[in-house]
């Protein structure tokens, strides 16, 4: 802790308050502070799987060559390591938003309150519905 | 358990030091003692110069709140065997310049507060003769959760946004404007919203999270905050797509 400057907000009723400036690595003091920056960080491979996704559909778009030489990029060793690891923080990014959600949705089925308990469930439910939508897909195909 | 518990308190003598010196003293633990308790002891018995804020012992008048081991605590609602063996350090709240030893200035908390205008608003005041205004059980549920705040001031001492940002409104002032935005009574959301939406107000909050965790009467300032996020996002887009009202 410092004392703050001389002149800042300086008057003769506030005399020489001591500032506690925030310390750079704050986000390491508490558990919880360190969650929430690693939550905000994981949106990073949100758009890395929007990004991939681009390119898979521009390489099925280009030709059989292109959609070739995108899966054996894919199936480089790197190209899984930074995949693996980038779905992990995915599912570490999706668990905390649900975990947020039932705070920030206040739902209303007439007169009563909907609990936060079903709105949780209710993300799972529509995450588990898209899931199975996507196998069915695969299994298409 | 042990009889007696050490103290470090935080002390700031402005015309003494120009920093944060840490004072130890060994006071009574009784499973009845709080820490305010033992701040007291100190006060009366120790050294009489300690300065630090507090009032009515019960949670309520909201004085004095202190960080006791690095989190924002009510010291009247802290005892001190929940720390034995100790010790147990006491600081001042984080994020608010310290006047002296214990005691912080809440002037820009007090400031922020009014600009939300946290009173009931009506377009048109009603004569007294009108009677009372009548509101159901359902609709007083809406909002009671926020108007158990009691201007503690901890969730700001948790919030790291407004450490980093001085110019965030803060939990507690949105908390207490979303008190009044869904009590049916009130007529001034729009008058709010111009505070709120700027992005001081709700915009700066990241959703860390701490106020709700530290606030000793659960009025979930982060929860109130996200759910104004999304009424000020739908009225966005409501003046967006119906520019002329509808």
């Amino acid at each position: 802790m410092q004392a703050m400057h001389h002149g800042d907000l300086y008057t003769a009723y506030h005399p020489r308050w001591l500032r506690q400036p925030k310390n750079t690595y704050w986000w390491l003091e508490k558990p919880s502070y360190f969650a929430f920056i690693l939550r905000e960080l994981t949106c990073l491979p949100v758009a890395w799987f929007a990004v991939y996704l681009l390119l898979l559909t521009q390489a099925v778009i280009d030709s059989p060559a292109a959609y070739a030489q995108f899966m054996a990029w894919s199936a480089s060793p790197w190209m899984i390591l930074v995949n693996v690891v980038s779905f992990a923080l995915l599912v570490f990014h999706a668990i905390t938003f649900f975990v947020a959600a039932p705070q920030a949705l206040i739902v209303h089925l007439g007169r009563t309150r909907v609990p936060g308990s079903l709105i949780l469930i209710g993300h799972y439910a529509a995450w588990a519905a898209a899931s199975v939508v996507v196998i069915w897909l695969l299994g298409r195909a | 358990m042990a009889d007696r518990i050490r103290l470090q308190v935080a002390r700031y003598r402005p015309e003494q030091e120009s920093e944060a010196t840490y004072d130890e003293f060994d006071v009574p633990c009784p499973k009845d003692w709080v820490i305010l308790d033992g701040l007291n002891h100190i006060k009366d018995q120790l050294d009489g110069t300690l300065a630090y804020r507090w009032s009515c012992r019960m949670g309520i008048c909201g004085s004095c709140g202190m960080t006791v081991n690095g989190e924002p605590k009510l010291t009247c609602a802290t005892f001190l065997h929940e720390y034995a063996p100790g010790p147990i350090r006491v600081e001042p709240l984080r994020n608010f310049p310290v006047i002296r030893d214990l005691i912080v200035d809440i002037g820009d908390f007090m400031r922020k507060l009014v600009t939300v205008k946290p009173w009931i608003v009506r377009d048109e005041e009603r004569p007294l003769s009108a009677g009372e205004f009548r509101q159901t059980p359902d609709e007083m549920d809406e909002y009671k959760q926020y108007s158990m705040c009691i201007n503690c001031m901890l969730c700001y001492s948790a919030c790291p946004i407004y450490g980093l940002d001085p110019k965030f409104v803060g939990p507690a002032a949105i908390a207490l404007a979303q008190r009044y935005n869904l009590d049916n009574r009130d007529q001034g959301a729009s008058a709010r919203m111009d505070v709120l939406s700027e992005h001081e107000g709700i915009w700066g909050c990241t959703f860390v999270g701490e106020c709700t965790k530290v606030c000793p009467k659960h009025v979930d300032p982060a929860g109130s905050i996200q759910r104004y996020k999304l009424t000020a996002a739908l009225e966005s887009m409501k003046s967006f797509f119906l520019p002329r009202g509808a």
